[in-house]
């Protein structure tokens, strides 16, 4: 018989097949043709995941958990399976490990108020980054307000890399939690979480990881990272707004306390005494979003038949063209230059603020993001207001960053 | 949707890059700072009072193009007018960027100023072109700071998030 056949290899990524399946990539800004570069912010959609909308809301839609009606019936079904969808894309060892919240800010503040206010007291430590989101800032620091404990801060270089050596150097006896972003929002860099992770957990410290930007982009495998919590957003991720996901190890969430009380959160309730539902019920008071984690379930098949890996390999490429394009433009410099980054590209152009640079890139089409990216750390880490950032998904293209790159050089001709 | 190109027009550009009245004075008799903490853009407004009109005034700061054009501007339009005369065009200033004022139907004593009236159509930008005029206001009323975010500010106008 024949030889094992060399000719036949996986479909080549092909970037035009897959931008025909994002109807809003078809639109035109000002009779220019969409270049959609503010994917950190929020992705598109694609079809199939509009359509599931659609169908869910169309012929299965009823509360779950609740009634043995058929309608309940199948849409509860189809919750679940969006859970064990969403646990198979992150590598979880359980569904029940799997938290649908409304997104990695109430992912977040669910970790805050179920583990932080039970396990967290007077004097413990609560080790951040400087690269952090607002989202992971904030709940730390009501907790350490409400418990008098204290944040510290791993620091970034030049580069905006993490700094392994000095956030070791903050653990000691009283460092009771870590909250660390996997991919920075501002910079794009990537963190060396796993070793940090291993650092905190050899010394019994639990650690969450703020996954919202690193899911979209890379292989996530909650379980080759040994984390205790990992939170992400579903709109990031192709997916609706209004959904999220917190993953917790199992031994972990049962030792919470819940977030929320109300229905679906309970086993029975008497005015005397509450007894909680399992985990994940436990997480998850009230009507969930259904809808949205259902089409959720949607966008991670839709995002793993193209397959990570090829994402991640496109985006890279994508990233280094960018960069060596930039790199070539006089009066344009790139803000977080880490050997390890995802596709996110911030800059500022010389003589030009930010607002002006967005404002006018919006002329030829091009959506960026301008400000400070809700991680004023970051910025003040970097002694600037503000950066313009283009950050790239799957379905962007080398042609729309020479849109980008020719639409800055027409910024400066009008503004430097 | 705005053609962003009809804000920045000639004018706006011309003052960006060679602002008037750019500098400071000596002493003052009404001074104030005005900050956009959304992004980052601040700005120290100077100016002499004599007799309840502006003798002189100067202004300096950091920010995107929009709001030194439209501080510029500012201090050549009220630079000799009264108190209230200035007062008044800080309220057709607004009344314009923020949409409210028809400057099309209501009189009104902006003339050149109109080349900002295109904000209006970009919600995240109003505050750019307002910060320097709600700087004047805060001078005018002995007030040492302000920010777009305060919301005890009489100019606050809570719109867009940068
Ligand atoms: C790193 C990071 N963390 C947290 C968040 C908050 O996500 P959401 O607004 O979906 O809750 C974001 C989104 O901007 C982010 O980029």
């Amino acid at each position: 018989m024949s030889a094992v056949r060399t000719d036949v290899k996986a479909p080549a990524f092909d970037v035009e097949r897959i931008r025909g399946d994002f109807p809003i990539l078809k639109l035109e800004i000002g009779g220019k043709p969409l270049v959609y570069l503010d994917n950190a912010a929020s992705s598109q959609m694609p079809q199939p995941v509009i359509d599931r909308l659609v169908r869910y809301q169309t012929t299965q839609h009823a509360n779950i958990h609740r009634a043995v009606h058929t309608l309940s019936e199948v849409a509860t079904a189809e919750y679940e399976e969006a859970r064990r969808k969403l646990a198979r894309f992150i590598n979880a060892r359980e569904e029940r490990e799997v938290i649908f919240t409304s997104g990695t800010t109430d992912s977040i503040n669910l970790v805050m108020h179920g583990f932080g206010r039970k396990f967290i007291g007077a004097g413990d430590e609560i080790i951040l980054s400087t690269l952090e989101h607002h989202s992971n800032i904030v709940p730390w620091q009501m907790l350490a307000e409400e418990k008098g404990a204290k944040i510290r801060v791993a620091p970034i270089d030049d580069a905006g890399e993490l700094q392994s050596g000095e956030y070791e150097a903050l653990f000691n006896p009283r460092t009771k939690f870590v909250a660390v972003t996997h991919v920075s929002n501002a910079l794009g860099t990537i963190t060396p979480v796993r070793q940090m992770i291993a650092h905190a957990r050899a010394r019994g410290v639990p650690v969450m990881v703020d996954g919202a930007q690193a899911a979209p982009h890379l292989t996530v495998d909650v379980q080759d990272l040994d984390c205790d919590f990992y939170a992400f957003s579903g709109h990031k991720l192709c997916g609706p707004t209004g959904i999220g996901i917190l993953y917790g190890k199992a031994a972990t969430l049962e030792r919470m306390q819940p977030f929320k009380g109300g229905g679906d959160m309970i086993l029975s309730v008497t005015f005397e005494k509450t007894t909680y539902n399992t985990i994940p019920h436990k997480f998850e008071a009230g009507t969930p979003p259904i809808a949205a984690a259902i089409g959720l379930g949607a966008a991670v098949d839709y995002l793993s038949a193209i397959g990570m890996d090829a994402i991640a390999a496109h985006e890279r490429h994508l990233l280094e063209y960018a960069t060596a394009a930039f790199s070539r433009m006089a009066g344009v410099r790139i803000v977080g230059t880490a050997a390890n980054k995802a596709a996110v590209l911030s800059f500022v152009v010389a003589g030009v603020h930010p607002h002006d640079v967005g404002t006018l890139l919006n002329q030829y089409g091009v959506a960026v993001r301008t400000g400070h990216h809700c991680a004023q750390p970051v910025m003040q880490r970097f002694g600037l207001p503000a950066t313009s950032r283009a950050s790239f998904a799957f379905y962007n293209t080398i042609a729309e960053i020479d849109a980008l790159v020719d639409g800055i050089r027409n910024v400066q001709k009008i503004l430097a | 949707m705005a053609d962003p190109k009809a804000l920045y027009q000639e004018v706006i550009l011309d003052h960006n890059r060679k602002p008037r009245n750019f500098g400071r004075l000596e002493q003052p008799s009404h001074e104030a700072q005005g900050h956009n903490p959304l992004c980052g853009d601040h700005l120290s407004l100077a100016l002499n009072l004599e007799n309840e009109s502006i003798a002189a005034i100067a202004f300096k700061g950091e920010s995107c193009a929009i709001c030194k054009a439209s501080a510029s501007m500012m201090t050549v339009a009220v630079k000799g007018k009264s108190r209230k005369e200035a007062e008044q065009l800080i309220e057709e200033f607004r009344g314009m960027a923020t949409g409210e004022l028809d400057c099309g139907k209501v009189p009104h004593h902006l003339g050149r100023l109109l080349v900002f009236s295109g904000v209006r159509d970009l919600p995240t930008r109003v505050k750019c072109a307002i910060l320097p005029w709600h700087t004047l206001h805060a001078a005018l009323h002995s007030v040492a700071s302000t920010s777009t975010e305060s919301g005890d500010d009489p100019m606050h106008a809570p719109i867009g998030n940068a």
